[in-house]
């Protein structure tokens, strides 16, 4: 196996996990501060995915530039859907969160399906078959700019979260509840603001998804396991490890792919869920629980 | 030392830098009824606990009946023949008394015919019989704490290990509890070790009492010498008291 | 048991409960072939909505992931009857086996490690995932190609091989579906019954009860993946074909679940009448969509999807409970076992 193929793969593997560990980002946001299980959240990028579809054949929009109409709709929908629909879930037990979002899920894929057909959608970019050459590395174009802007907008999301006082109070309420309600925060709004930030998270990271792969309403279910695989594999409520998850699920599974068989990818990400879940449930980044 | 029932020995548990119970030992004869009393926080629902099996100890040993009991699950405790009943009622309240009391009662018999009949015995002894088939959910206090303690009773238990059972009960309800236990240690030769703040209870059954504080035994005896012991009275009432 | 039944419904309803029985019991000379291969699925889904339920209201365990254990019956005694001709009722066997297995093994995972809630329902859906890709590449199984049975008997009443008319296979799922239901109940009058509740009420309480909690949980898990298996394989005979693809898939998961959760969770009654509920509903939209000549494919299940939507906000305990109480159930019935 030359070397050469291997690091292609393995830095393939990477920009792709990039964009898989912003995706994982929104999810961890979701999960970790407003604790629902959004069941939904696979469906919700390839929502947006097909949104970056329809912007590109009706205004031939480059998805790099539909990020923000997309993240917006999505950060717009997330927000109603969690303020309107879920709010009241979120002190009830879990699987019926779980159920709640299914439901959702199976409307948003289902009715893609209905809208779209079962055939893939694909995005057709001028730059889409340009590499850049990198020593022995050959590196797509568009999974290079993919990457690029999956690590912008977390890093952006992280200054957020740091610096700005709606991201303190957000991580507050995270923290301690009771305390924050104490001090007076409004949880509905901080909880539906929240949603539509993970959901917006999920909204860029289809609109460069789309960039990767084709859109297909079946790739849905698939997103949804992954970002929790990923939360899981990289500790929940840690961005970072949101990040450091994608990366090594995206070099694992390219590894796989290349090693064992194409097919057989995603099983290494069962194998890694199963074995963090049985041997270090916090995650590689997560604290105690 | 004739062979006790249960001995506690040198049990020690901690909690993250707190230790909750400190190397403290007693025994209990068979038929006897000792009361373990102390302030809030001294460790006794703790010790209860490590009895029970619901933690293990750090250090020390507890045996039951000649042999070691100490790191055993709490079912197999139960199995091995002590029963113990919770500070705040644990009854299953969708179920009905009847079915409550039969579940303990499976503990003890292998059929369900069997568990049923040990059930109403127990049932009747109790006074619950005319309301067995009442869900539990709508009893009162009084009549939760005594299916609570139907509920240990009926496992055959040979210990019954009761935390705080006249907590809450008027004077009455507390002399018929009173009345009951006495009779159960009486009549079946039940050994009991209860948890209590209510002095009244204590003094009318217990023959001997043990006292925590600060998770250190600091009394042992009989109750009209140990609740004039000065380290007692400090404990309860502070430096100036005694 | 039938007089305590019957002692529970108010007469109105008694009448309503044997008329629908002689009614399933007939069905075969009173409706068209179509409506009793609709028929067919209700009961097919009844039958695993009370297996799956066994696992979710007396092991505490939300499984999604359930389409591993009807895989894992359906390929093993189709394997055996394709490659040795095992007749289907012998093959059934190994195939609740193989299913056991599996499902203690994940209940192990869930209950040793304390993985619960929807970590535990992740750990599930990984491993029917984990299946599907599997199996898409055992070719002694057919592989991704699919795995085809020979249809024998030349279309006689063989219920040893499990082979015949639609009528044969509507008896089995009826019996089925009606012997889950009597199992689950002997199941909820006996000692481990009992100790089920109890757990579900409050485990602490139960373990100082001499009640090992882990064991009995156990049982609850591996009771649903056998069950769930011999369901597998009836729908295996019934199909005649198999593909990894849509007997592990998610899809077939949610499938098994939704009409428990409709109907009422971890209630005797519930999978049955949501079962009763939904497929029918599914077909009746697809008829209307159909006749107005409109071809959607997915809209069934952005009507499951609603529905979910529906009743987990409005009755979240599923539809059963609140009916129960309409109808009349007397309050000291089943004690809250149904």
């Amino acid at each position: 196996m030359p070397a050469a193929l291997v690091a292609n793969v393995l830095v393939s593997g990477l920009l792709a996990g990039l964009v898989y560990g912003l995706m994982a980002l929104g999810l961890s946001v979701i999960f970790g501060v407003v604790r629902v299980v959004n069941f939904a959240h696979g469906e919700m990028t390839v929502l947006a995915m097909y949104a970056a579809f329809v912007l590109f054949k009706a205004f031939g929009l480059d998805p790099l530039v539909s990020l923000l109409p997309v993240a917006a709709l999505l950060f717009v929908a997330g927000y109603v859907l969690q303020a309107r629909l879920i709010n009241p879930f979120v002190t009830r037990p879990e699987h019926e969160q779980f159920i709640l979002l299914a439901g959702v899920a199976l409307i948003i894929v289902n009715a893609l399906l209905m809208i779209f057909g079962p055939d893939a959608q694909h995005v057709d970019l001028p730059y889409a078959y340009d590499s850049l050459a990198l020593g022995p590395l050959l590196i797509d174009k568009v999974r290079l700019y993919a990457a690029l802007a999956a690590v912008a907008v977390a890093l952006a999301l992280f200054v957020f979260f740091r610096r700005s006082r709606i991201g303190t109070a957000i991580r507050a309420s995270a923290d301690n509840l009771v305390g924050a309600a104490v001090v007076g925060l409004d949880f509905k709004r901080l909880f539906a603001l929240t949603f539509g930030i993970g959901a917006a998270c999920a909204g860029v990271a289809g609109t460069l998804m789309i960039l990767l792969d084709d859109a297909t309403p079946a790739l849905a279910p698939d997103f949804t396991l992954l970002s929790f695989t990923i939360v899981i594999v990289g500790g929940l409520g840690s961005m970072a490890g949101a990040l450091l998850g994608g990366v090594l699920i995206g070099v694992s599974e390219a590894l796989a792919g290349l090693l064992i068989a194409p097919s057989m990818k995603s099983m290494v990400s069962f194998a890694l869920l199963v074995l963090v879940l049985v041997v270090r449930p916090q995650g590689l980044m997560g604290g105690k629980r | 030392m004739s062979t006790a029932l249960l001995s506690v020995e040198n049990v020690s548990k901690r909690f993250r830098g707190l230790l909750a119970v400190n190397d403290v030992s007693f025994a209990l004869a068979r038929g006897e009824i000792v009361g373990l009393i102390g302030p809030n926080g001294a460790g006794k629902t703790t010790l209860f606990n490590v009895v029970a099996g619901v933690l293990a100890p750090d250090s020390g040993d507890v045996r039951w009946e000649g042999r070691s009991i100490a790191g055993l699950a709490p079912h197999a405790v139960c199995r091995a023949g002590i029963a113990r009943t919770f500070q705040l009622v644990r009854p299953f309240m969708a179920l009905s008394v009847e079915d409550n009391v039969l579940i303990g009662a499976l503990a003890a018999e292998r059929s369900l015919a069997a568990a049923r009949a040990r059930a109403e015995g127990v049932l009747r002894r109790l006074e619950l019989w005319e309301k067995r088939r009442v869900p539990a959910a709508s009893l009162t206090l009084p009549d939760r704490k005594c299916l609570e303690l139907a509920r240990a009773l009926a496992t055959g238990a040979r210990l019954l290990l009761l935390d705080e059972t006249m907590a809450g009960l008027r004077p009455t309800e507390i002399d018929r509890m009173v009345a009951i236990l006495r009779e159960l240690n009486r009549a079946d030769g039940v050994t009991i070790l209860l948890i209590e703040h209510v002095m009244r209870a204590v003094m009318a059954l217990a023959s001997r009492i043990v006292v925590l504080h600060h998770g250190e035994k600091i009394a042992e005896g009989a109750p009209a010498a140990v609740v004039r012991h000065p380290e007692v009275l400090k404990s309860y009432l502070g430096e100036e008291a005694s | 048991m039938i007089r305590a039944l019957r002692a529970a419904l108010l007469p109105r309803v008694q009448w309503l409960a044997a008329l629908l029985l002689v009614f399933l019991l007939l069905a075969p000379w009173l409706v068209d072939r179509y409506t009793l291969s609709i028929l067919i699925l209700v009961l097919y889904f009844a039958y695993l909505g009370q297996a799956w339920n066994v696992m979710m209201g007396f092991a505490g365990l939300l499984s999604i992931g359930h389409a591993l254990y009807v895989g894992l019956g359906a390929y093993v005694s189709a394997g055996l009857f394709v490659h040795f001709g095992v007749p289907a009722l012998l093959g059934l066997v190994p195939g609740m086996l193989a299913a056991s297995l599996a499902g203690a093994a994940i209940g192990w995972l869930g209950l040793r490690f304390r993985i619960g809630g929807v970590y535990f329902a992740l750990l599930t859906i990984a491993f029917a995932e984990f299946a599907r890709i599997g199996f898409d590449h055992i070719d002694w199984l057919g592989a991704s190609g699919g795995l085809f049975l020979p249809v024998t008997g030349g279309g006689g009443f063989d219920l040893w091989r499990l082979s015949g008319g639609i009528a044969l296979y509507y008896y089995v799922s009826l019996a089925l579906a009606a012997g889950a239901f009597v199992l689950c109940a002997a199941l909820l009058r006996s000692r481990l019954g009992y100790y089920w509740l109890a757990i579900r009420e409050d485990e602490a309480a139960a373990q100082a009860l001499g009640i090992d909690v882990f064991r009995c949980r156990m049982a609850a898990v591996v009771v649903s993946a056998a069950m769930t298996a011999a369901g597998g394989t009836f729908i295996a005979f019934y199909n005649n074909n198999l593909f990894p693809e849509s007997t592990f898939a998610i899809g077939r998961s949610i499938d098994i679940i939704l009409g428990p959760i409709v109907g009422g969770l971890g209630t005797l009654v519930g999978p049955v009448l949501g079962a009763f509920v939904l497929t029918p509903l599914g077909e009746v939209l697809l008829g209307v969509t159909q006749a107005a000549g409109l071809d959607l494919p997915g809209l069934e299940l952005v009507m499951h999807g609603l529905l979910l939507v529906i009743i987990i906000r409005a009755l979240p305990g599923g539809v059963w409970p609140a009916l129960r109480r309409r109808l009349g159930f007397l309050p000291g019935a089943g004690g809250g076992a149904r």
